[in-house]
């Protein structure tokens, strides 16, 4: 039986990069709020140290920071058809834990999407005619324009330091940054990252070529930044342990350096580590939320905490989880098209690239940030004709080189053993002359792609494990053959000593290598309550008090990177919490 | 009792014990060997095992040193301590399972769906090892261990290719988890006990430790990065 706790104004589930904004916002505006985070309380200080905060072993291949998952996984099946098998080890997504959750130990790539992102099945049908969009693709206008969402794309950025240059200031392109973006107000808070050989080479070919490449907006710091918060961040130190790893020298945006330390230093803000959500209380009548349940894990107690306001900024498959399993909103059914938990699970379309080797040139790939790449988004979005290619979208191409640590990064030409002396000899030579370029596709939405509750398996708090039904259609393939074309016409313009073959995504998804952790979709936001979960201030249609954050909100995936989105929505969604619900709680529209 | 069952049941124990001595006498230096001496007294030290039986111990062993010949790019994989890292490893949580989930029921599945059984990395490797030997003896005659440089290189060529046929799990699963946890050891660093003397390091150019290149980013533009390896034990 659970212990019921005295009622609190706001309860935040998950005190990642969303949970962090809210409970600020929420606390600035006189609300008492209680913080419930699954993992332990992480400080950079005490956990990102040197020496041992550069162990590729531990971090990156034994997954120290990561969701355990023995405690908790999903599982996936490739068509509805099939029976699903557990996930039994994280490969291809690495979901993040502790305090601070992935964006802790996340690359620090922030986005802001395109115009045309905002609004792709009106975009699609304006250009390309009503029929253009296949039935089975069942992507969506996001109900929030660019225009409405670029105060608070600016707000995440300076809360970040983000490290860029902006290609349209006010409607004014500018060479040398995105010429594709939409209008910003101002320019990144944070000059550009140094460019290293390979953004240099990247820059050099697509010049070439007639496009337009510019450097990768990045959450490392250029130089020392102090954010709106007063808290200030270091400079990068190239050292090549962003992604998977934490950063030592607090130079790497994250809810622990941004924004943390005036949480927790503030007495309307209570940080409840080890508190394990279990599932919320629904009074559907009501069309509320009471209360939130959730296990100890330090003693195993089950607690129950009512709250006035419930904002759930778990990531994407906890999201859905506990919106199922506690019955809030219809779940989605594929055969029918009706329902709306689950609906429009996406990913990303990556592992479209191409190594290209140098013998008379010398990388350093040790030397890098997380986010250290020089992109063009010619063949992103809509910036480019789709007529008669047969797919939908595109993809942002990149050199990045973030890494060189050897267990995970040592390429080779093709045709290179894996193993044997001969691999040896390959590898002693070009490991510092080789980098890849890539292409970070889209996903939009399928018919049969969606999230729901698996029969068999469970998790160790006794829930049934979130079932993935997911593969690539035909949209993706056809995009990825495309964008091995636009790399290898890249890579070919480099003039390399030795070139790989383009590779295209082929073949169904693969739960084993990774490729990111960019899942999307369950929860999608959208103007119409039959085909929506939450509307557009991202606020239950089912339980008024209920905000669901986080990239579970996207009705489709973008080729970007969901965070810069994500913090976007978060500060747009408590800007409608603080100045219009608290002021009259109940549905926004 | 066949003769090649009898040759099998040679003791290693014995073998073992005069490994370390002979694997430094004829240690080759590292192609950057600024620290020879180290490496040879590093690998000098008796391996005791935590869990790894004599017969998988030499099993890794003869797998390490034909996955990572003594070149002069770098010593043995064994030489460099890949097979300690293996059998602690092994021996510690990521052998026991740990981030693994082992709830049932189990199913055979597609590929794409990962590792579904139920053993643990050990016990994997355990059973593993055990099938690798068993299709050596029926193809070779002999443990893959006292197998010719040669024909050890064409049984690992047949797992990687699948084609050994093996009771249990696929020979180019086991072979593909052989090279990765040996790629692992070669090249993480030396405080898990392989990469000795940082030899991998050395082999490719990686500097390691502290990393910090805020200024030669700029400095070492198109340049080698020359300055020898520093690891974990180096700043601790």
């Amino acid at each position: 039986m659970a212990t019921l706790l005295k009622a609190v104004d706001a309860v935040v589930i998950g005190v990642g990069w969303t949970g962090s904004i809210l409970a600020r916002e929420l606390t600035k505006a006189g609300l008492n709020v209680v913080g419930l985070e699954r993992g332990a309380k992480r400080s950079p200080r005490e956990d990102f140290t040197l020496p041992s905060v550069r162990d590729e072993l531990k971090y990156a291949n034994r997954h120290e920071l990561f969701q355990d998952a023995q405690m908790e996984t999903v599982s996936l099946r490739h068509s509805p058809a099939e029976t699903a098998l557990p996930i039994r080890r994280f490969g291809s997504f690495l979901p993040g834990n502790n305090l601070g959750g992935a964006g802790s130990h996340w690359n620090g790539n922030t986005w802001r999407l395109l115009p045309y992102d905002h609004k792709p099945r009106s975009g699609i049908t304006e250009r390309y005619g009503r029929n253009a969009i296949p039935d089975e693709m069942t992507i969506a206008d996001y109900p929030v324009s660019y225009d409405e969402l670029e105060p608070y794309y600016d707000k995440f950025e300076k809360l970040c330091g983000i490290s860029g240059k902006a290609g349209n200031l006010r409607g004014q392109k500018i060479e040398g940054g995105n010429v594709f973006e939409g209008p910003r107000q101002n320019e990144y808070p944070n000059k550009p990252l140094v460019q290293p050989m390979a953004g240099a080479l990247m820059e050099a070919a697509c010049k070439s070529l007639g496009y337009h490449p510019f450097p990768a907006p990045a959450a490392n710091m250029s130089e020392v930044y102090t954010n709106p918060e007063g808290l200030t961040l270091g400079a990068c130190e190239y050292c090549g342990h962003c992604e998977r790893f934490g950063c030592e020298a607090n130079a790497k945006a994250s809810p622990n350096v941004c924004l943390l330390p005036v949480l927790l230093a503030d007495p309307k803000f209570e940080l409840r580590d080890h508190a394990y959500v279990k599932d919320l209380v629904y009074d559907k009548a009501a069309r509320k939320v009471k209360a939130v349940r959730y296990v100890d894990t330090r003693s195993g107690e089950e607690y129950e905490q009512p709250a006035g306001l419930v904002i759930l900024g778990a990531y994407v498959f906890n999201n859905v989880l506990l919106m199922l399993i506690s019955g809030i909103g219809a779940p989605y059914d594929y055969k029918t098209g009706k329902g709306v938990v689950g609906k429009n699970y996406c990913y990303q379309v990556t592992g479209t690239n191409v190594q290209v080797f140098f013998e008379d040139k010398v990388i350093n790939p040790f030397m890098a940030a997380g986010a250290h790449g020089t992109v063009i988004d010619d063949f992103n979005g809509d910036n480019f004709d789709h007529a008669g290619l047969g797919f939908f979208g595109g993809a942002y191409v990149q050199a990045s080189v973030t890494n060189g640590r050897p267990i995970g990064t040592r390429p080779v030409p093709p045709g290179t053993p894996r193993w044997g002396r001969d691999w040896k000899r390959a590898t002693a030579k070009w490991y510092n002359r080789a980098f890849g370029i890539n292409a970070s596709g889209c996903s939009y939405a399928h018919r049969e792609n969606f999230l729901d509750l698996d029969p068999t398996y469970k998790d160790a708090l006794g829930r049934p494990l979130i079932r993935l039904s997911y593969n690539f259609h035909d949209n993706d393939y056809k995009l990825a053959e495309y964008m091995a074309g636009v790399i290898g016409k890249i890579a070919r313009a480099m003039n390399p000593t030795v070139m790989g073959q383009p590779a295209a995504r082929r073949g169904n998804y693969n739960v084993v290598p990774y490729q990111s952790t960019h899942n999307t979709g369950g929860t999608m936001m959208g103007a119409d309550p039959a085909a929506s979960v939450v509307n557009r201030y991202l606020q239950s249609w089912d339980a008024d008090n209920l905000f669901v954050m986080g990239a579970s909100v996207f009705p489709q995936n973008q080729s970007y990177n969901p965070t810069g989105v994500v913090g976007a929505l978060a500060y747009w969604s408590a800007n409608a919490i603080t100045t219009q619900y608290l002021k009259r709680p109940g549905p926004l529209i | 009792m066949s003769d090649k069952a009898n040759d099998n049941e040679i003791p290693r124990r014995s073998f073992l014990m005069g490994a370390g001595t002979a694997v430094a006498a004829s240690l080759t230096p590292p192609a950057n060997a600024q620290t020879p001496a180290t490496a040879a007294t590093a690998a000098a030290e008796p391996e005791a095992l935590l869990t790894l039986t004599p017969t998988e111990h030499a099993f890794v062993v003869a797998a390490a040193d034909t996955l990572i010949p003594a070149d002069e790019h770098s010593p043995s994989g064994s030489d460099c301590g890949v097979a300690v890292f293996i059998d602690r490893q092994l021996a510690g949580a990521y052998g026991s399972g740990a981030r693994l989930y082992r709830e049932g029921p189990f199913q055979k599945g597609k590929p794409e769906l990962g590792y579904q059984l139920p053993l643990n990395p050990r016990e994997f490797f355990r059973a593993g090892i055990a099938a690798a030997n068993a299709w050596t003896r029926k193809t070779y005659g002999k443990d893959f261990d006292r197998l010719a440089a040669p024909e050890r290189e064409a049984a690992l060529t047949a797992m990687e290719a699948g084609k050994a046929e093996f009771a249990g799990p696929g020979s180019a699963m086991f072979f593909d988890a052989l090279l990765q946890i040996t790629m692992e050891g070669f090249f993480a660093d030396p405080i898990y006990g392989g990469n000795r003397d940082k030899a991998a390091w050395r082999m490719v150019g990686y500097p390691g430790l502290p990393a910090t290149y805020r200024d030669e980013i700029k400095t070492y533009f198109g340049k080698t990065y020359d300055k020898p390896p520093r690891s974990i034990a180096d700043f601790s």
